[in-house]
């Protein structure tokens, strides 16, 4: 996509001529790069349809409720965006949520100073299985989504085998505060949660990362494996980080959900799918190599307020999944078709050099652009 | 006139002594680990005092055969095309209802519901063939979302079991000849009529080009699309046979069926039988064998009254470590030709003569840094 | 297949004024091509010279922008490859199109297959295939065997008995012997000789001299897009037929050495270096020097290369550095090590199309040094002007530049990291005349300050004008060094061999004892050619009967 600002001279360093109003368009342009301005767009007509049929909703404290409700699916894109853009998919998320609340609930078991303890444990075991993921996906090269659906069987699995099947024990209310409460703390006044918060931290942290050399490798590692490689990167190591980051994700969604829901044999379930919307729908390109961390959150957060439009709507809640399933298609059928940024063709053309013997005029021509 | 042909090296693994020998090598193999495996329970089951083969055991493993059969030998076809279907969970539930719902209790409708449940199924199968093909939506996305709505649909049109299935049509789901079930039966004729069309007719001959090169396929002139279509078609019927075994022994259809995790079984038993996740070859019989495995882990689990969520944790395991052996036996297309090879075994003890680092790509891409030629032109 | 008699007159193929044009730049013109039935026509031409294009319009992968082509006297246009395999001109291209999980007569039936009563008559197509097999002499294949498990030459065998069961009466072969050991290419001679025999005429495409007077009757010369000549192999030498295809105008921009560049301490050098794709490699290259590796497609330029940067390490011989010796295996290493490679492909290996200029540009040092990157990407802009990068914007995504912007992009990514050792495979390949001035200067800025350069290029005069010292590649093997300034022709003439009769492949004459008498081989006592070169006629081409 063209850059609309005012052409920048070659040579010139890239941020001493930009004025702050040419900079501030250019980090829009940047930040809602690629297919993500459908995502802002959709978002702001389901807000709007909302605030129609509830005004009420536009008050403080019901955004407020809407966005921590909404924390969880948001850092949860936010892993899974790490994770697709570098070309690859983690379908273990949703059941390393269930695994950690459990995790959480068992050694908790409402003592007060098992809390921060756990919840490191707790950080090191969503590492931990982020880690496996990528070691299996970059060594053992096994195709990511295969990989994850199996970690995600195994999860789910282990868990329960190591509970019996229901999950014991109890969280504490230093662990719930982080899904639940909020600053100041004061409950049934307006309080801006935690949980938004720390997804606003997390967010920021995302894009600040996406920008350094680390998110711009990952992105190249997406878009094309083989130069990234030819370029020095490990690719490997860039991949297995990709799923860290995942993991981690995960395991703080699993805070919040825990804060939030509380503790239940079904904590978890589905939610790899809906971070995957969520991420689609935000204009994430599957394969990678394209789309921003922010177009990420913003689907998820156009999912979670297309559900609460539907629960205006008194849908029952048994149409989502439909709902998503539509999502998907169409957000991955509107990706694929033949624009320009797909046309490209993948490698050096037969060359139309021109020949040495031939007249060439003094000025030399700048051929046309290579996208056919 | 003789040639040079005979001096020419071959790769290793084949041994070209008569036809079809070398394919039933992979499939011979997982042959081999169910018998291990069966081996294996038997004795462990005879060390709790128990027999694994007896009627009633052998009578739940060839149940339990019969229904992820079925829908494991439809995802085969979708895999040895490259493409994958992760609706067919959905389809087992819809078509469950439909044709429990059709028949209403009257043995007259009886084929009236089969047909109703079939079409369903084909339906669901032509809808994903065409997403992935003409709108080019990524089969994982395609199928994904459209068992999405199937399981919107059914959620909210069904409350619970519906339908009822006259009894007559129930002995399909019950009936047994000593401890093989009618199911079974029905299973292998589904399973010749299969192995039928993917190794004797052009279809399932373009199947396997369309999963092995597409570009190659194009070029010979196959309809790719018509393909992958008839995959997914053929996929969605099979889940539709496995939703009528699934009317029949409850007696009524019921939604909840999608949540036995037939998507992921069903890719485990074809990738356990030797298909290649990245299409182009696989076999009809190893899925089944696939299926055999699995469901004796599942008989002898049961036999041990072993936890099943010990099962889950095995299964997720067995998957990943048979995709990651079998990635290791991938043949690379473009073969990469020695120009020294007696030379290759060097000086420097331990390498190889080949790419060795860890950070270039496998990208299947001719560019790739392998020991291949100059880019061409 | 009736066997026609060499030398009968109506061709079977006309190509008259042929011409195509890609994105506005001509690469074929005024193409005149009559091919004969039985005949063995050798196309020829250096790297770039329009053979690939050409056989593939002929393939009926492309459609002429001009003139006519004619099949049997009518006119006629190749809409797809399938069509033009259907009148009965197929193609065996470098690539394959084969699947390897599938047998020998599954490829050679893939999309056609033979049908009784609705099922595949798997029997007849074996038996139909391996009746091919017997026909063109090759008893150790067989139609059941799995064509991945066959050997490349193998491989080859079967394209090319797909191609005679479509009734081929012309096939085209693209390098057919570039993927071939030495042994193997018997095997293909033998073959050439057995279609012959039965009438179908066959188009070879290649470099390689000595196959070219082994196999060959008539030889179709072009040069830079241009038809140049056709001549009866009998006409004409190897020297003279080497002068053909370089000899050009010294027409281009290659700018002159920095008087004060002196070479200094060797900073790369390799001995002996050798893997499954190169043996005995010795080279050095010093610093400020440009060292150049000249060959054929296929010679192992890129292979080296690649050892160099760690990509596909050498598994024989020592690799050094400053006079040390150095394990590369990585891409990573390298780049630590202070190397640098510009790939072939710049779109598949060198930028990450998606991504802006300035994201690709700072690529190595975000993946190698990302502590120090934000400081030294400052030099960024400073590199891409001085390389006269002209885009919008820094954000533009590197797939909408042209050819030689973007090799501008992958130029400034490695010289942003400073390395000593730079490595240049095809730099110039598909950019516009500007780019390559700015590649050029940009070799010599280099050198001036003591970067050590060694360049891959199949462009001849680019070699000749820019290289310090030139070295030669034949079949993974150094053929021999140049001196800075030598002609063209004497480096093709070692590239290919020509100049060296020892080479000569022994044709396996017990072979062929049942082919027909009266088939003379190109090639054996050719009279020494006349000093005017042989003229383009429309019935030039006679074939001698008795030598």
């Amino acid at each position: 996509m063209s850059s609309s600002t005012p052409a920048t001279r070659p040579g010139s360093p890239d941020g001493a001529q930009a004025s702050s109003r040419g900079g501030f368009s250019r980090w829009v342009q940047r930040a809602t790069s690629g297919s993500s301005w459908t995502v802002y767009a959709l978002l702001v007509v389901v807000f709007v349809a909302i605030l129609v049929m509830n005004p009420s909703f536009g008050e403080p404290m019901s955004i407020m409720a809407f966005l921590k409700k909404a924390a969880p699916l948001v850092v949860l894109a936010i892993g899974q965006y790490f994770v697709i853009v570098s070309g690859e998919f983690d379908l273990s998320v949703g059941s390393l949520v269930g695994a950690q609340v459990v995790i959480a609930a068992k050694f908790i078991d409402g003592d007060e100073s098992m809390t921060w303890p756990v919840i490191g444990l707790m950080v090191l075991f969503g590492l931990g299985v982020g880690l496996v993921n990528g070691l299996i996906v970059t060594l053992l090269k096994v195709p990511s989504f295969i990989t994850t659906l199996g970690m995600m069987l195994v999860l789910y699995g282990a868990i329960r085998l190591w509970t019996g099947g229901a999950p014991t024990g109890s969280l504490t209310e230093g662990f719930r505060q982080w899904g639940r409460g909020g600053l100041p703390d004061s409950p049934g006044q307006f309080q801006v949660p935690y949980a938004v918060l720390i997804t606003v931290v997390l967010g920021v942290v995302a894009v600040v990362l996406m920008r350094r050399p680390f998110g711009r490798t990952l992105v190249a590692t997406g878009d094309n494996d083989v130069a990234a490689a030819f370029s020095g990167a490990s690719v490997w190591w860039v991949r297995t980080r990709a799923f860290l980051f995942s993991g981690f994700m995960a395991t703080v969604a699993g805070i919040l959900i825990g804060g939030y829901a509380g503790v239940t044999a079904q904590v978890g379930e589905g939610l790899e799918f809906m971070a995957i919307t969520a991420v689609v729908l935000g204009g994430v390109v599957l394969g990678g190599g394209r789309g921003s961390v922010v177009a990420a959150m913003a689907g998820a957060l156009t999912l979670e307020a297309l559900f609460t439009l539907f629960n205006q709507l008194s849908l029952p809640s048994t149409i989502r999944p439909a709902v998503q399933g539509v999502i998907i298609i169409a957000a991955v059928a509107y990706a694929a078709m033949p624009r320009r940024s797909k046309a490209a063709p993948t490698s050096t053309p037969s060359p139309p050099t021109t020949p040495a013997g031939v007249h060439e005029p003094t000025v030399p021509k700048e051929p046309q652009p290579a996208a056919p | 006139m003789s040639t040079a042909v005979s001096t020419a090296s071959r790769s290793t693994g084949s041994t070209t002594s008569g036809p079809r020998r070398r394919r039933l090598g992979s499939t011979g193999i997982v042959y081999l680990a169910l018998v291990g495996i069966l081996v294996v329970s038997a004795g462990l089951v005879a060390a709790q005092g128990g027999n694994f083969f007896s009627q009633g055991n052998l009578f739940y493993l060839l149940s339990q055969t019969s229904l992820l059969g079925f829908v494991a030998i439809g995802q085969t076809f979708v895999i040895l095309c490259k493409s994958l279907d992760l609706s067919v969970g959905y389809v087992v539930a819809w078509s469950s209802l439909v044709a429990a719902t059709t028949m209403a209790g009257d043995p007259s409708r009886i084929w009236l519901g089969v047909l109703a449940a079939l079409a369903v199924a084909a339906g669901v199968g032509l809808v994903n063939g065409l997403v992935i093909s003409k709108l080019r939506v990524n089969s994982f996305i395609a199928t994904l979302g459209v068992g999405l709505i199937i399981k919107g649909y059914l959620d909210t049109q069904y409350k619970g079991p519906s339908g009822e299935v006259p009894q007559a049509f129930q002995g399909f789901g019950y009936t047994r000849i000593g401890p093989v079930p009618i199911s079974v039966v029905v299973l292998a004729v589904v399973m010749v009529l299969a192995v039928v069309l993917l190794t004797r007719t052009r279809p399932g001959y373009h199947m396997f080009a369309v999963g092995g090169n597409i570009d190659v396929a194009r070029l010979s002139g196959i309809r790719t699309d018509r393909s992958i279509i008839l995959a997914h078609v053929v996929c969605s019927l099979c889940a539709g046979v496995a939703g009528l075994l699934i009317a029949a022994r409850f007696g009524t259809g019921n939604a909840l069926v999608y949540t036995y995790g037939y998507d992921l079984n069903s890719i485990a038993a074809v990738v356990l039988g030797g298909t290649l996740l990245m299409g182009g070859r696989g076999s009809i019989l190893g899925t089944v064998a696939g299926v055999l495995i699995l469901a004796s882990l599942d008989t002898v689990f049961n036999v041990l009254d072993v936890s099943p969520f010990f099962k889950d944790v095995l299964r997720g395991a067995i998957i990943i470590a048979a995709v990651a052996m079998y990635a290791r036996r991938q043949i690379d297309p473009a073969s990469s030709r020695a120009r020294f090879r007696a030379l290759g075994q060097s000086v420097r003890p331990g390498s190889r003569s080949g790419p060795a680092d860890p950070a270039a790509p496998a990208r299947e891409n001719p560019s790739a840094p392998t020991t291949g030629t100059e880019a061409t032109r | 297949m009736t066997a026609q008699p060499l030398g009968a007159s109506a061709p079977l193929l006309t190509l008259r004024g042929v011409g195509k044009v890609f994105f506005g730049n001509s690469v074929l013109r005024g193409i005149d091509l009559d091919v004969r039935p039985g005949e063995v026509h050798a196309l020829v031409g250096e790297n770039g010279a329009g053979k690939s294009t050409l056989m593939k319009i002929i393939a009926g992968v492309h459609q002429p922008d001009a003139g006519t082509m004619e099949l049997d006297g009518a006119p006629v246009t190749f809409a797809s490859p399938l069509a033009a395999q259907a009148a009965g001109v197929s193609t065996v291209f470098q690539e394959f199109n084969l699947l390897p999980e599938r047998t020998v007569a599954e490829n050679v039936y893939l999309g056609r297959e033979p049908r009784r009563f609705g099922i595949v008559d798997a029997r007849r197509m074996a038996r139909d295939t391996d009746a091919l097999l017997a026909d063109l002499g090759l008893h150790g294949l067989a139609s059941w065997m799995r064509v991945g498990s066959l050997s490349v030459a193998e491989q080859q065998v079967v394209e090319i008995v797909k191609a005679v069961s479509y009734d081929a009466r012309i096939i085209s072969m693209d390098e057919p012997t570039a993927a071939l050991a030495d042994q193997e290419v018997e095997l293909l001679y033998a073959l050439v000789h057995q279609l012959r025999a039965r009438g179908v005429a066959i188009l070879y495409v290649s470099h390689r001299l000595k196959e070219i007077f082994d196999l060959c009757d008539t030889i179709t010369v072009l040069k830079d897009g241009d038809f140049v000549l056709t001549t009866a192999t009998a006409d004409i030498t190897p020297d003279r037929l080497v002068r053909t295809m370089v000899g050009r105008e010294f027409a281009g921009y290659y700018p002159d050495k920095d008087p004060g560049t002196v070479p200094g301490a060797v900073k790369l050098a390799l001995a002996g270096a050798g893997n499954t794709q190169v043996d005995g490699i010795d080279l050095e290259v010093r610093a400020g020097e440009i060292v150049a590796l000249a060959g054929l497609q296929g010679s192992g330029r890129t292979e080296i290369a690649h050892g160099v940067f760690g990509v596909a390490p050498f598994t024989r011989g020592t690799v050094l550095l400053d006079g040390e010796p150095v394990t590369v295996s990585s891409a990573r290493e390298a780049v630590r090590l202070g190397l640098a490679l510009v790939t072939e492909d710049r779109k598949a290996e060198g930028l990450a199309l998606e991504q802006s200029i300035s994201a690709n540009a700072r690529l190595v040092l975000d993946a190698v040094t990302p502590g120090s990157s934000d400081r030294r990407a400052q030099a960024i802009p400073g590199i891409l002007s001085s390389l006269d990068l002209v885009s919008r914007s820094k954000d533009a995504e590197v797939q909408y530049l042209s050819g030689g912007n973007q090799q501008k992009v992958v130029l400034a990514k490695w010289l942003v990291t400073e390395p000593s050792v730079i490595v240049l495979d095809e730099p110039t390949r598909g950019i516009d005349v500007g780019a390559k001035r700015a590649v050029y200067d940009l070799m010599r800025t280099l050198t001036a300050r003591g970067v050590a350069i060694l360049l891959i290029s199949s462009e001849l005069p680019e070699v000749v004008a820019m290289a310090d010292r030139i070295l030669v590649m034949r079949d993974g093997r150094l053929a021999g060094e140049l001196p800075a300034g030598s002609d063209e022709e004497t480096i093709m003439a070692l590239a290919t061999g020509a100049g060296d009769g020892s080479e000569h492949v022994e044709v396996d004459l017990s072979a062929l004892a049942d082919l027909p008498r009266d088939a003379a081989l190109p090639g054996d006592a050719a009279p020494p050619g006349d000093a005017a070169a042989p003229t383009r006629s429309a019935h030039s081409d006679t074939l001698q009967e008795e030598k």
